[in-house]
């Protein structure tokens, strides 16, 4: 079972934003997304969750349309991490994360020590009883992050759960960066497909199995880090020019500016 | 920063409510003592007659006009929180969906058009007036809600601004109508804006309480919907809340309940932007917990302001709702600048 994007192009006001795109997020496994700005990483994130529907082309989740699934039901299979929050009502942490238990129907008891783990997991559990008008920018985003885990925290007999975050660390730490990648490999070693949407060619390529490059609407490259990564395509695609190395460490490629 | 835990709050409330309504009983022109009242209620029990002119008073005039403060004061402070919600924005309240303009330009134009039928109309307990206001602030909202309904869903952003539009067209209306009543209207829409519960009786009570009651047993399932829609539109439905017909069903609950409030007690200011504000300070903004401990305080305040309005400036009285504004307009200047500290 997958999230599949079958030949999507989307037009809106006039505007080509995307174009015969297809894609598969396989369950278990870790895609990046990359892209320069404008280059419609965010559309094809919307029209991947089911937020807006494709111009042409059809998005399948486990199989069956996305239109198609019951609200509550995609809920429990598909959780979404937005770039910005439009929240501005003082709830504690903790009832943030526990906005994440609504499709569920597990209980007061269990959403709480779920919520608890989840905050715990994003290094918020200082955060439990703040007020979410009063944190940081990272703080904020670190508790959106566990009530969007704590939404899929446990496998569903619906089908393969999905997790799409777009931009999860543009407000992180180098500590809180490390800390997201490892939380995404965790979950995706319980058979979470994971999408998101990052700038940081290096984070994508230490953390992704596969690497796909949007640009001007249409998917420039797509496969593992160390096939995609090139000079000449962040050349073409970035207008940058780089030198690609390896990590000391890790072995995966390093882009250099 | 929370003050209490929510429980605690609703509970305080819910024992408050009683106390103040059998103290609202004693208080009026004619002041009764506890004693009375309490004789006045065993003889109405057991069936026997207590002093004619004491249950006149309690059971004719103040029992009903305590209860309509009451309703009233309930819905208008839980769907200012429910307005507070759908709108994302802790200042709205439920005339921002056009509701309480539309109303007025009703009730003016039944007072300038009808004023000869008024007195007739009474007969049936809910004067023309009141059924004027009703028609003239659901429609308003429909038209509202419309303008900002397209196939994409609706647009809270386009109802706030229409319900703007809405709210200087019928100001315009009403000052057209204005110009043309004379003396005696003039008066009669005048108070009628100012919000009155004086009018109270047991048909405006019966209808109210059949209203609120629906009203508040349906809020509490849409509690957990509208904590989703404070995060934004697109995360309540990733969060599996059909966000469309939740607006639509929470816009309609609130249309009626405060329109036939605003049918039954004229435009009565302040409780559905203030109270519910408070109450979010004190217990945070969990609508599982704010919409009944929003109408617990609502009624309460509601049954304060009247009781004062009822005695300020014996012998005559003052329309209720230059007392909710009274009160509620300094301690919301109050709160604010606390709030602004705080940050």
């Amino acid at each position: 079972m997958a999230m599949i994007a079958e030949n999507i192009s989307l037009h809106l006001a006039g505007f080509d934003l995307l174009r015969n795109i297809n894609l598969t997020i396989e369950s278990g496994q870790v895609t990046a997304v990359v892209g320069p700005n404008g280059a419609g990483k965010s559309s094809l994130l919307k029209v991947l969750t089911g937020d807006i529907k494709p111009t042409d082309g059809r998005v399948l989740l486990n199989g069956r349309n996305i239109s198609q699934w019951e609200m509550r039901e995609k809920a429990n299979l598909l959780a979404i991490l937005p770039q910005h929050s439009e929240l501005n009502f003082p709830f504690t942490a903790s009832e943030v994360v526990g906005l994440g238990r609504i499709p569920h129907l597990t209980g007061y008891g269990k959403d709480q020590e779920i919520t608890i783990n989840a905050l715990q997991l994003v290094d918020a559990s200082y955060l439990q009883r703040r007020l979410y008008t009063q944190m940081s920018g990272g703080e904020r985003q670190r508790v959106q992050l566990a009530r969007v885990l704590a939404q899929i925290w446990s496998p569903s007999d619906l089908g393969q759960q999905f997790l799409v975050l777009d931009e999860p660390t543009s407000a992180f730490d180098l500590s809180h960066q490390q800390m997201i990648l490892d939380i995404v490999r965790q979950f995706a070693s319980r058979g979470v497909g994971v999408l998101m949407v990052l700038h940081d060619l290096n984070l994508a390529a230490k953390c992704a199995d596969n690497l796909v490059i949007v640009n001007n609407g249409v998917i420039a490259a797509h496969g593992s880090p160390d096939k995609v990564l090139s000079e000449q395509l962040i050349n073409e695609v970035f207008d940058v020019q780089a030198v690609i190395a390896r990590h000391p460490v890790t072995d995966t490629p390093l882009v250099i500016t | 920063m929370r003050y209490f835990s929510a429980p605690v709050l609703v509970w305080i409330l819910a024992l408050l409510l009683p106390v103040v309504a059998v103290t609202s009983l004693g208080v009026g022109t004619i002041a009764i003592s506890s004693a009375e009242i309490l004789h006045s209620f065993s003889s109405a029990v057991i069936g026997s007659s207590g002093d004619a002119q004491t249950n006149s008073i309690l059971f004719d005039i103040r029992l009903p006009r305590i209860l309509l403060a009451l309703l009233v004061g309930a819905v208008l402070a839980s769907t200012g929180a429910v307005m507070q919600g759908l709108f994302r924005n802790p200042l709205a309240d439920p005339s921002l969906i056009g509701v309480s303009g539309g109303a007025s330009v009703g009730a003016s134009l039944m007072i300038v058009s009808a004023g000869g039928f008024i007195q007739a109309g009474a007969l049936t307990g809910l004067s023309l007036v009141a059924i004027g206001a009703f028609a003239g602030g659901f429609i308003a909202t429909i038209v509202v809600y419309r303008v900002a309904t397209s196939n994409l869903g609706t647009s809270v952003t386009t109802m706030l601004l229409a319900g703007i539009a809405m709210g200087a067209l019928a100001g315009a209306l009403n000052s057209l109508l204005s110009y043309f009543s004379d003396n005696e209207m003039l008066r009669q829409i005048s108070v009628w804006q100012m919000g009155n519960l004086s009018g109270a009786n047991w048909l405006k009570v019966a209808v109210m309480g059949a209203v609120s009651i629906w009203l508040l047993m349906r809020l509490p399932a849409q509690a957990k919907a509208l904590n989703a829609l404070l995060l934004g539109e697109s995360e309540a439905r990733h969060l599996g809340i059909d966000v469309q017909s939740v607006k639509r069903r929470l816009i309609l609950l609130t249309a009626l309940g405060v329109g036939v409030s605003v049918a039954v007690a004229g435009l009565v200011g302040f409780v559905g932007l203030v109270i519910p504000h408070i109450v979010r300070l004190i217990i945070g903004p969990d609508h599982r917990w704010l919409l009944p401990a929003s109408a617990l305080a609502g009624a309460s305040l509601l049954i304060v302001a009247d009781s004062i309005a009822r005695v300020v400036v014996l012998p005559a009285e003052l329309p209720t709702g230059i007392l909710t504004a009274l009160i509620g307009a300094p301690f919301f200047v109050v709160l604010l600048m606390h709030q602004r500290r705080e940050i």
